[in-house]
C-alpha cells in the first residue's frame, strides 16, 4: 500500500518537475516579471521583477539541461525582455533616471562582459580538450591582466601589453603543463595552487612597481573600433541603435567574436585538432597511432593559458584601463562553468558566455536604478552572476559529456 | 550452440590513476614526513629567490626578520646570537610572559587558531574525495552570524551566550557548505565551481548586511560601514597578555580541541570509515552498502562546521565586529588549503602547518615586519607565493620520487665506477 502510494507520489514529482513544466513555469514567470510593474499590480522596486525573473531564467536553464532547450531558451529570453522591459516600465515613470538603462547601452555592455569570459572558456577547451583540467584559468587571466598592463605601461604600446600578457599566462599555464603531465600530479589541485601563486606574483609585483598609486592613468588602452557607417542606416533610429550597441566596441570584442569560429575549425576541421581531442579522448590510441600525447597536451594547455590572459588582458587595458589585485573576480571559474555549459564547443561556451556576461552587465547596471537614496541592496545585484553560474552548473553536469581522458595524467609504456 | 560463451576478455585496465585522497591516504601510511619537510623547503628556497632577484635584498635576513616578528623563539629559554663570539654568543632569555617576544607570539597564535580549523575543514573534505576550496565563504558566513548572535543575547551569562553565538555560526558554516554538498550529492555538480561561487555569493552578502545603510550596519557611525560590537557578555576570556591588548584568547583551545575531534572523528567512528571509504574509491563503497551520496553532503557539511566556527572564534575572540574591508579581505579559508595540504590532512600535520603559515603571516604583517627590512605589503603577497609553491609541490609527489630515484641511481652508478676501478 504505502509502497503504491510512494510511487505515485514519485510519478507525480516526476511529472511536475518534468522539463516542459519547468520551461513553461519559467516562461510564466519571465511574463510575470513584466506583469508586476503595470497596472493591477503596480510594484515599484527593482527587486521584485529582477527576482522573479532570475528565477525563470534558472528554470530555463534547468529546462535546457533536461533536453527542452526550445521551451528552456524562450523561457530565458522571455525572463531577460521581462526584466529589461520591467525596468524600462518604470524607468518611464520615474522619469529622474536619464539614459542609464537603455537596451543599447546594455548590449555593449553585455558584450564587454562576455569577452573577457569567452577567451578563458575558449582557452579553457584547448586544454580539456586534450585532457587536461584547467582549474587555473583564473589565475591564468589575472597574470594576463597584470602584465597586460605592466606590458603595456613599459612598451608604451597596448600590442606589447598585449603580448606579454599573453606570454605571461603561456607562462604559468606551461607551469601546470609540467606539474599535471610530467609530473602527473592532480589536476585540480595543481590548478588551484597555479590561482595562489597568479594571485602571490600579480599581487607582490603590483605592489613593487605601483604601490598605493595604482596603475597610472595614462595606460596605453586597446583601441575601440569606431562603426560610424552603421548610424547611416535606414530606417530612422535602427542606425543609431546599432553604433550604440556594437559601433563602439573595443577590438578585442571582436577578436572574441573571430576567436570563435577559427577555434571551431581548428578543432573540429583540422589535423592539429583531431589530434587534440584524440589525446583527451583515448590517449593510449593516440600513442599507439604515433601522436605525441605528452607534446600535444603541452601545446593545448600552453595555448589555453595564451587565450585565458588575453581576457585578463581586455579586463586590464581594454575595458577597466587599470589594475586592481584580484581584479578577475572568479571570472575564471565563470568561464569554466560556460565551458562546461557548452558542451565542450566553442560556439555553446560563448552562449553561455553571454548568458553571464549580461548577468554582469545587469549587476554593474542595476544599482543606478530608481531607489530611495539609502538603499543598500543593489549591492545584492552583484551576486547575480555567481547565481546564475551556480545554477547552471548544478543544472546541466552529467547532461553535458566531458572528453572522456578528463583529468587523467597519461603514462607512457 | 555448443560453443561455450566466450569469457569476455579481461577488461583493459583503465590506467587507474589515484585520487586525491587515496595519494594522501598512502602518505599517511608510509607516515611521510619528509616529503612535506622538503615541500616547505623548497617553497621558501623558492620564495628566497624570489626576494633577491626583485629586490636585491637579503634573503635570510628577511626571513630572520620575519621568524623575529612571529615571535616564535619566545618558546626557546635562551636564544643564539649566531653573529657575535662566544661570551655574549648564548644569552638566557626565560620565559617571560610579558615582554615583545611574547606579545608576537600571541598574536601569531591568534591567527593560527583560525587556520587550524579552516585546515580541518578542507581537510575533513578531502578525505572524502572532495576538495572544498569555499573555506573563505563559510568562514565569512561563520563570522556573519557571530556577530549578530553577539550583539542580540546580551542579557545572557557569558559562557551561554558565548555557545550559542558559537553553535549558531557553526551551524551557518555546514549549512553554507552544505549547499554545495547536495549539489554534488544530487547532480553531480563540481564542488570546486560551487562553492568558489558560494564564496563570491558570502561576499557580496556579508558587503550588503555591513555595509553602507546595511541591514547589520551600527546605526550610531552613519558614516562608517561596520556593524555595532558585540556584547560583553559574548567575547571569549584572554589568558595569556592584555584582553586590551589583544591577548591569547581560549579560542585557542578550542581549536586545539577539534583537532581531536576530528581524529576521532575520522578513525573511530562509523561516519568516519564511511567518509574514508567514499574518498579511497567511491565506486568501491558504493558497492559495499554506502551511500556516497549522503556521504558527500555530509563531509560537506561537517567540514563547512570547521569553517564558520573558525569565523566565529575570531569574531568572538579578537574582532568584536566586522567591517565592509574586513569582509571583502578574507583570505583564512584560502590559506587553509595551502595548510591541509602540507599538513597532509592529519591533525597532528594540521597544527604543524597552521603554526608555519600563521608564524608566516604574523612575521609579515605591517605590525610586526621593518619596513626598512622588507616591505610588508610585499611580504604578505610573497605569503602568498609560498602558500602557491606549496601547493604546487604537495601535489607532485613525484617530483620528489624522481628526486629520490635519481639519487639512488647515482649512487650505483658511483658503486659502479667504484668497482671498475
Amino acid at each position: 500500500m504505502s509502497v503504491r502510494v510512494e510511487r505515485l507520489q514519485r510519478a507525480a514529482w516526476a511529472r511536475a518537475t518534468a522539463p516542459r513544466a519547468i520551461g513553461l513555469l519559467g516562461i510564466g514567470l519571465g511574463v510575470l516579471a513584466l506583469w508586476l510593474v503595470l497596472p493591477p499590480f503596480g510594484v515599484r522596486t527593482a527587486p521584485a521583477p529582477v527576482a522573479v525573473g532570475i528565477l525563470a531564467a534558472a528554470a530555463g536553464i534547468w529546462a535546457i539541461s533536461r533536453g527542452e532547450a526550445r521551451l528552456g531558451g524562450a523561457a530565458i529570453v522571455i525572463a531577460v525582455v521581462g526584466i529589461v522591459g520591467a525596468l524600462l516600465a518604470m524607468r518611464a515613470s520615474s522619469s529622474n533616471l536619464e539614459g542609464v538603462f537603455v537596451w543599447s547601452a546594455l548590449i555593449a555592455a553585455t558584450f564587454r562582459w562576455a569577452t573577457p569570459l569567452t577567451f578563458a572558456a575558449i582557452g579553457g577547451m584547448f586544454s580539456e580538450r586534450s585532457g587536461v583540467v584547467n582549474i587555473g584559468l583564473e589565475g591564468m587571466m589575472l597574470m594576463g591582466a597584470f602584465f597586460g598592463a605592466y606590458g603595456a605601461d613599459l612598451t608604451s604600446s597596448w600590442v606589447g601589453g598585449l603580448l606579454i600578457g599573453a606570454l605571461a599566462g603561456a607562462l604559468l599555464a606551461f607551469v601546470h603543463a609540467i606539474f599535471s603531465i610530467h609530473l602527473r600530479a592532480d589536476q585540480i589541485v595543481t590548478g588551484t595552487a597555479i590561482n595562489f601563486l597568479a594571485l602571490g606574483i600579480t599581487g607582490y609585483l603590483y605592489n613593487q612597481h605601483y604601490g598605493n598609486r595604482g596603475t597610472p592613468n595614462d595606460l596605453p588602452a586597446v583601441p575601440d573600433v569606431n562603426l560610424k557607417f552603421l548610424t547611416h542606416i535606414p530606417p530612422h533610429g535602427l542606425g543609431q541603435f546599432l553604433y550604440d550597441s556594437i559601433g563602439q566596441l573595443n577590438l578585442m570584442v571582436w577578436l572574441s567574436l573571430l576567436l570563435l569560429p577559427v577555434s571551431y575549425v581548428v578543432m573540429f576541421k583540422t589535423p592539429m585538432g583531431l589530434r587534440i581531442r584524440s589525446v583527451g579522448e583515448h590517449p593510449k590510441a593516440a600513442d599507439t597511432l604515433g601522436i605525441s600525447v605528452y607534446g600535444t597536451r603541452y601545446a593545448a594547455v600552453t595555448v589555453s593559458g595564451a587565450l585565458a590572459a588575453l581576457g585578463g588582458v581586455f579586463l586590464s587595458i581594454g575595458f577597466l584601463n587599470s589594475f586592481t589585485e584580484n581584479m578577475t573576480a572568479g571570472r575564471g571559474f565563470i568561464a569554466l562553468a560556460a565551458l562546461i555549459f557548452g558542451g565542450w564547443r566553442p560556439f555553446g561556451a560563448f552562449y553561455a558566455c553571454v548568458l553571464f556576461g549580461f548577468s554582469s552587465a545587469l549587476a554593474q547596471r542595476l544599482p543606478d536604478l530608481p531607489a530611495p537614496e539609502s538603499a543598500a541592496w543593489p549591492v545584492l545585484f552583484q551576486t547575480l552572476p555567481y547565481i546564475l553560474t551556480l545554477v547552471a552548473v548544478a543544472g546541466v553536469i552529467g547532461r553535458s559529456i566531458p572528453p572522456a581522458a578528463i583529468g587523467r595524467p597519461y603514462v607512457k609504456q | 550452440m555448443s560453443e561455450k560463451a566466450v569469457p569476455p576478455p579481461p577488461a583493459s585496465a583503465p590506467e587507474t590513476v589515484p585520487s586525491v585522497a587515496a595519494r594522501l591516504a598512502l602518505y599517511q601510511r608510509a607516515g611521510g614526513v619528509i616529503t612535506p619537510l622538503l615541500t616547505a623547503l623548497i617553497a621558501f628556497l623558492i620564495g628566497g629567490l624570489v626576494i633577491i632577484a626583485t629586490t636585491g635584498k637579503n634573503p635570510v635576513s628577511t626571513y630572520k626578520a620575519i621568524f623575529r616578528g612571529s615571535g616564535l623563539s619566545w618558546l626557546s629559554p635562551v636564544s643564539i646570537h649566531w653573529d657575535q663570539f662566544y661570551p655574549n654568543k648564548v644569552e638566557w632569555t626565560g620565559w617571560d610572559p610579558t615582554n615583545l617576544t611574547a606579545l608576537n607570539l600571541q598574536q601569531t597564535l591568534i591567527i593560527v587558531t583560525p587556520l587550524i580549523l579552516t585546515g580541518l575543514a578542507v581537510a575533513f573534505a578531502f578525505r572524502c574525495g572532495l576538495f572544498n576550496i569555499g573555506g573563505n565563504g563559510q568562514y565569512t558566513v561563520g563570522a556573519i552570524v557571530a556577530v549578530q548572535f553577539g550583539i542580540w543575547f546580551s542579557g545572557l551569562p557569558g559562557p551561554l551566550h558565548v555557545i550559542i553565538a558559537m553553535v549558531a555560526a557553526t551551524l551557518a558554516g555546514a549549512a553554507w557548505a552544505g549547499i554545495a554538498g547536495f549539489l554534488k550529492a544530487t547532480t553531480g555538480a563540481h564542488e570546486v565551481i560551487t562553492t568558489i561561487m558560494l564564496n563570491w555569493i558570502a561576499l557580496w552578502i556579508g558587503s550588503y548586511l555591513v555595509g553602507f545603510n546595511g541591514p547589520m550596519q551600527d546605526p550610531r557611525q552613519i558614516s562608517a560601514p561596520v556593524t555595532r560590537p558585540i556584547a560583553e557578555s559574548a567575547h571569549l576570556h584572554v589568558f595569556w597578555g592584555n584582553p586590551l591588548l589583544q591577548g591569547l584568547h581560549i579560542g585557542f583551545f578550542i581549536a586545539l580541541a577539534a583537532l581531536v575531534v576530528y581524529w576521532i572523528l575520522l578513525n573511530r567512528t562509523t561516519l568516519g570509515y564511511e567518509v574514508r571509504a567514499v574518498g579511497f574509491n567511491a565506486e568501491a563503497a558504493r558497492y559495499g552498502g554506502i551511500s556516497v551520496r549522503r556521504n558527500y553532503f555530509l563531509a560537506m557539511a561537517i567540514s563547512g562546521a570547521f569553517a564558520g566556527l573558525a569565523g566565529s572564534i575570531d569574531l568572538l575572540g579578537w574582532q568584536f565586529n566586522l567591517d565592509l574591508t574586513t569582509v571583502q579581505s578574507i583570505q583564512i579559508g584560502f590559506i587553509g588549503i595551502a595548510v591541509a595540504l602540507l599538513g597532509r590532512n592529519s591533525a597532528v600535520g594540521i597544527l604543524c602547518s597552521a603554526l608555519l603559515f600563521g608564524a608566516l603571516l604574523n612575521g609579515t604583517s605591517s605590525r610586526n615586519l621593518d619596513p626598512a627590512v622588507f616591505r610588508p605589503e610585499l611580504a604578505g603577497n610573497l605569503t602568498r607565493i609560498i602558500q602557491g609553491l606549496v601547493v604546487l609541490f604537495v601535489g607532485a609527489d613525484l617530483l620528489i620520487l624522481y628526486l629520490w630515484q635519481a639519487r639512488k641511481k647515482l649512487w650505483l652508478r658511483q658503486g659502479k665506477r667504484a668497482e671498475q676501478a
